[in-house]
């Protein structure tokens, strides 16, 4: 093993057609027109010294290191900067650069410390390469003049260091924090000799600075240092492997010190990221070796017992034994399986299959069922397929971006980055959120429409867009006629021009003015390529199935599928929600979207696993608890999910895990639900194994083993295991012979495996005969059902309404620093940024109820009440209050209800009727909670436990 | 499941398919219901059905009954 070092072209690729040659030090190299200089030299193996140029940075021309000489022209021009000309004669290397060259170096050794030898870049510094490449060997202007040695380093961040006694101002920190981020937080401060980099006057932790990592992976220098390489130094070999946090699956290197990590940088080559990373990915993966991981399997007979530490053996043999005899006495479908998002695709297929093979039931369900279940359902009934309709790359063609229900730069932040970029080169925006996400105006972006919804008014909204395209003659008929179902066009244009679908008429119901609706309507369809991204202010709703047919009605209806730059996109929330689902999570649905139902597909799966298999759908994880509480579903396998605090109304989840009789937990940490467990199984983090993650473009990458699992097993051996306890054999000496079963059973997969992702780096499914490398863009050439089927999509306003007593709608989502329930961020220092789940509510709400900004306030619906502390915040429309869920003893889904999407129970989350009012105290449920919480993952020697 | 939350949500599947034809609706709310509700669901609901059905859509006691005459 080695460490991975990129080649830096120096600056970005030329993509012009259009052929170059030159010769470069007398040899003949072909670029494409627009290459710089520099870059056609490195093609050719010859390297020129640089400084502030890096290829992931449009060039600066600052430094004057990368001089060369052209023939014919006068003077040195820098490389970086100097496009390549055809039958240009280029020297690289000469007396003169020599001279001029050092030089250069002098100029910036004389204000460098000359602590080379324990300078944590040391080993890692292009400072110090260069001064070796110039052969640098004296300073002719000595160290005692004037300089910046003496300015104080800025420690703020948890993450890295600001040094800027050896900052040189070459700028690439600023420069990728406007291009690359595309936050602009740092800037060149002063002129001439006073310039110096300042992320705007502050600390950095205080600064708009969002941690990407950006400006230190640009820094040439170690004027901005990993804290973690201060601490340990330099990393000895890599592992390429994918990022365990958000459904953009950016692929990264685990730099490691033999068995420990110093630092995780973005890959070049990722083909999700392109080398950038946001603060989750870069830096928080600390948990990873948290002091609270669990690494003792433990049981006890009782949650109110204390757990006992006991062998695998008898922990994998005790939890076996303890779902047979449920089956025995409740019945074969009295257990089941919840697969995580979390894990890999070998180990959700597992799970699955244990379920369905070895408990011999379709009891399994996975955590999509709160987030993306509805856009499985609504794309695959009108499109066919269950998945996004592009890959990342297709926003570099997009002409109008429209961000529905999703707030990307803080949760799909390194996507954000790219779109933001794009925004700049012009692309228009168009945002449809009840609140004002930082996209509505940020640094260089603006939303041309932002159409603040009423939360739940979704699909009146959509059908209003439509409704303007057909009613407008914005239709795209050539390609409804060739790609569509016409009856179902003919039906749905009938019903989507009625003038209850107007703007106009649906104004009062939705608060967006009309006139802004209609503009971005026909932005939308006439505006170029036009491509939707979503997120789960989409799904979460009672008509979030409906409302994502509705999205692909409108963009069947204007032709924007099928090709780059359009599509309908879901941001998936967690890594491997995507590949979750594809590996036949659902309890209807085998790997590859297949309905149990099928015979032809079940007889499939029969004869591979060697057993029969039911063709009824099992239950999804609420009606799993409604069973729990009606007495007839007793047992339940959990693979890292943490039902307790992500799922609503948790009164009532809580009630049906109190109501089971095992409950096994497989986690990495003692999460909240294993407050209500029998059996807990250490989990391996996704530095400790092998496998694929799954990414909101359908693209598999690889998870690799970068550490030995730190509890002994990784959890795709665990699952084997408990399935052999059960008496189901599984037969498999590592995931890429999952993996290869996985692709002889499911057609979407069948190209796929561990040999090709090695040779291509990662893979977007369908992978078959037809698509033998992936498909980047889906339904190129026709749908996957066949002709697109538009569907009805009337809007039915959900049951969850302000009233008298719950006059305030609450929302709820995520912030940057935080992931989800929070059971690995909250174990990082990204809790400097953010420590607690706040209210935000809006100023006139608060006057009225005379809340200030920091109070104490309850947070009160039908189903329970919580508290925490209000921030005042315009972000918010007046009536409208939000809070995120990051921290389990806030209880944000003590709050929420059981209302769900009609078709596929996915919570409405996104519309809760609620009352806000200051308080002192904090709610019932938090002080139970905290004794709970202290009386349930108690670890010690048993008090009447399990024996 | 509680029977409120289950008529609830039949309903809201009844809702959606009353869009459509009634000679469509129909079938549309018993294909979903063999779909996806799991068969202990399904029974629930027929019983419900057959002990009168209250408070439900009036399209979903014609789908639910259609339920029992298909295959499981």
């Amino acid at each position: 093993m080695t460490l991975v070092k990129e080649i830096d072209y120096g600056t970005p690729a030329a993509t012009s057609e259009v052929a170059i040659t030159l010769q470069i030090d007398g040899k003949p190299v072909t670029v494409p027109a627009g290459t710089s200089v520099m870059r056609a030299a490195k093609e050719t193996g010859v390297s020129v010294p640089k400084l502030c140029a890096t290829d992931s940075l449009d060039p600066f021309g600052s430094c004057r290191l990368c001089l060369v000489e052209i023939e014919g022209r006068r003077g040195t021009p820098a490389s970086c900067t100097t496009p390549v000309e055809a039958g240009m004669k280029v020297t690289t290397q000469s007396q003169k650069l020599a001279k001029l060259r050092r030089s250069v170096m002098e100029l910036y050794i004389s204000d460098h410390p000359l602590d080379c030898l324990t300078c944590p870049a040391n080993g890692d510094c292009e400072l110090q390469d260069m001064a070796g490449a110039v052969g640098l060997r004296e300073v002719r202007y000595g160290y005692e003049g004037a300089n910046h040695l003496s300015e104080e380093k800025d420690e703020s961040n948890p993450y890295f260091t600001f040094d800027p006694a050896k900052c040189i101002v070459c700028s690439r920190c600023v420069r990728a924090c406007d291009e690359v981020q595309g936050t602009f937080a740092l800037t060149v401060k002063g002129r001439g000799f006073a310039s110096k980099i300042s992320p705007g006057d502050m600390l950095f932790l205080e600064s708009e600075c969002v941690s990407c990592g950006a400006c230190v992976q640009a820094c040439p220098t170690a004027t901005l240092t990993e804290k973690s390489v201060i601490e340990k130094g330099q990393p000895e070999h890599s592992v390429i492997t994918t990022c365990a946090y958000c459904g953009v699956g950016c692929t990264f290197k685990a730099e490691m010190q033999g068995n420990e990590v110093v630092k995780m940088v973005p890959f070049k080559d990722g083909k999700a990221n392109h080398g950038h990373s946001c603060v989750k990915g870069r830096f928080a993966w600390g948990y990873t070796t948290h002091r609270d991981r669990m690494l003792k399997p433990m049981i006890r007979k009782n949650i109110t017992d204390r757990w006992q530490e006991v062998s695998w053996d008898e922990a994998i043999s005790y939890a076996a034994s303890e779902f047979k005899r449920i089956q025995a006495t409740y019945g074969p479908d009295s257990i089941g399986g919840i697969t995580s998002s979390r894990c890999t695709n070998e180990e959700t297929y597992l799970v699955q299959k244990l379920v369905r093979a070895g408990f011999g039931n379709n009891n399994v369900d996975t955590c999509a069922r709160v987030c993306h279940s509805p856009t499985g359902y609504g794309l695959k009934t009108t499109l066919g397929t269950s998945a996004g309709t592009q890959d990342f790359d297709s926003i570099e063609q997009t002409d109008v971006v429209v961000v529905l229900g999703a707030n990307p730069t803080d949760a799909h932040p390194v996507f954000a980055s790219r779109m933001k970029r794009r925004l700049r080169e012009g692309a228009r925006l168009i945002v449809i959120d009840p609140r004002r996400i930082d996209l509505v105006k940020s640094a260089h972006v603006e939303a041309e429409y932002h159409l603040p919804l009423r939360p739940g008014t979704n699909v009146a909204v959509i059908n209003a867009m439509a409704h303007v395209v057909v009613t407008e003659g914005l239709v795209n008929e050539a390609f409804v006629t060739q790609r569509c179902d016409l009856a179902a066009f003919n039906r749905w244009r009938e019903f989507i021009q009625d003038p209850r679908h107007s703007p106009e008429s649906v104004e009062s119901i939705t608060g967006v003015p009309a006139a802004d609706l209609r503009a971005a309507a026909r932005l939308y369809a006439t505006g170029g390529n036009a491509a939707i991204y979503y997120g789960l202010g989409v799904t979460e709703h009672s008509q979030g199935s409906t409302m994502v047919m509705g999205m692909a009605n409108l963009a069947m209806a204007t032709g924007n599928l099928g090709r780059e730059g359009v599509g309908i996109n879901p941001l998936r929330g967690q890594n491997n929600v995507q590949g979750s689902c594809d590996m036949g999570s659902f309890p209807h649905e085998f790997p590859g979207y297949r309905h149990v139902g099928e015979l032809s597909v079940r007889s499939v799966f029969e004869e591979a696993w060697a057993v029969g298999l039911k063709g009824d759908p099992g239950l999804r994880i609420p009606n799993m608890l409604d069973a729990a509480v009606d007495g007839t579903f007793k047992g339940l396998y959990i693979q890292g999910e943490d039902i307790a605090q992500s799922d609503p109304n948790t009164k009532h989840v809580t009630a049906g895990l109190a109501a089971m009789e095992c409950v096994v937990i497989h986690d990495l940490f003692l999460n909240e639900t294993a407050s209500y467990a029998h059996v807990f199984l250490p989990g391996s983090s996704f530095l400790e194994k092998d496998g694929t993650f799954t990414n909101a473009e359908r693209r598999i990458g690889r998870v690799r083993k970068a550490i030995p699992p730190m509890a002994g097993y990784a959890d795709w051996e665990v699952t084997i295991a408990l399935a052999k306890a059960m008496g189901y054999e599984m037969d498999y000496s590592h995931p890429s012979e999952i993996m290869d079963e996985i692709a002889r059973l499911t057609p979407t997969f069948a190209g796929v495996s561990y040999d090709k992702l090695e040779r291509l780096g990662s893979i977007q499914w369908p992978c078959n005969e037809k698509a033998p490398e992936g498909t980047p863009v889906m339904h190129s050439e026709g749908f996957v059902r066949g002709k697109g089927q538009f569907m009805i999509t009337e809007f039915i306003a959900t049951d969850e309404r302000a009233t008298d007593r719950f006059p305030l709608l609450l929302t709820t989502g995520r912030i940057l620093s935080q992931y989800n329930v929070g059971a690995q961020t909250r174990r990082t220092p990204n809790v400097e940024w953010f420590d607690e789940d706040v209210l935000e509510i809006h100023p006139w709400d608060a006057e009225n109820r005379g809340i200030n900004e920091g109070d104490r306030v309850a947070l009160t619906s039908r189903a329970g009440e919580t508290t925490l502390h209000a921030r005042i915040s315009e972000r918010m429309q007046p009536g409208v209050v939000y809070t995120t869920f990051h921290f389990p003893g806030t209880g944000t889904n003590v709050v929420t209800t059981e209302f769900a999407d009609w078709a596929t129970d996915c919570p409405e989350y996104k519309v809760t009727a609620v009352q806000v009012r200051r308080t002192m105290h904090r709610a019932a449920w938090q002080e139970n909670y905290d004794a709970l919480r202290e009386q349930t993952t108690i670890v010690g020697a048993p008090a009447g436990g399990a024996s | 499941m509680d029977e409120q939350v289950m008529v609830h949500k039949v309903n809201q599947i009844a809702l959606y398919f009353a869009s459509y034809p009634r000679e469509e609706a129909i079938p549309g709310i018993a294909d979903h219901l063999l779909k996806f509700w799991e068969p202990r669901m399904l029974r629930q609901i027929q019983a419900y059905v057959a002990a009168g059905g209250a408070n439900l859509h009036e399209l979903v006691p014609a789908s639910v009954r259609l339920t029992q005459r298909a295959p499981a």
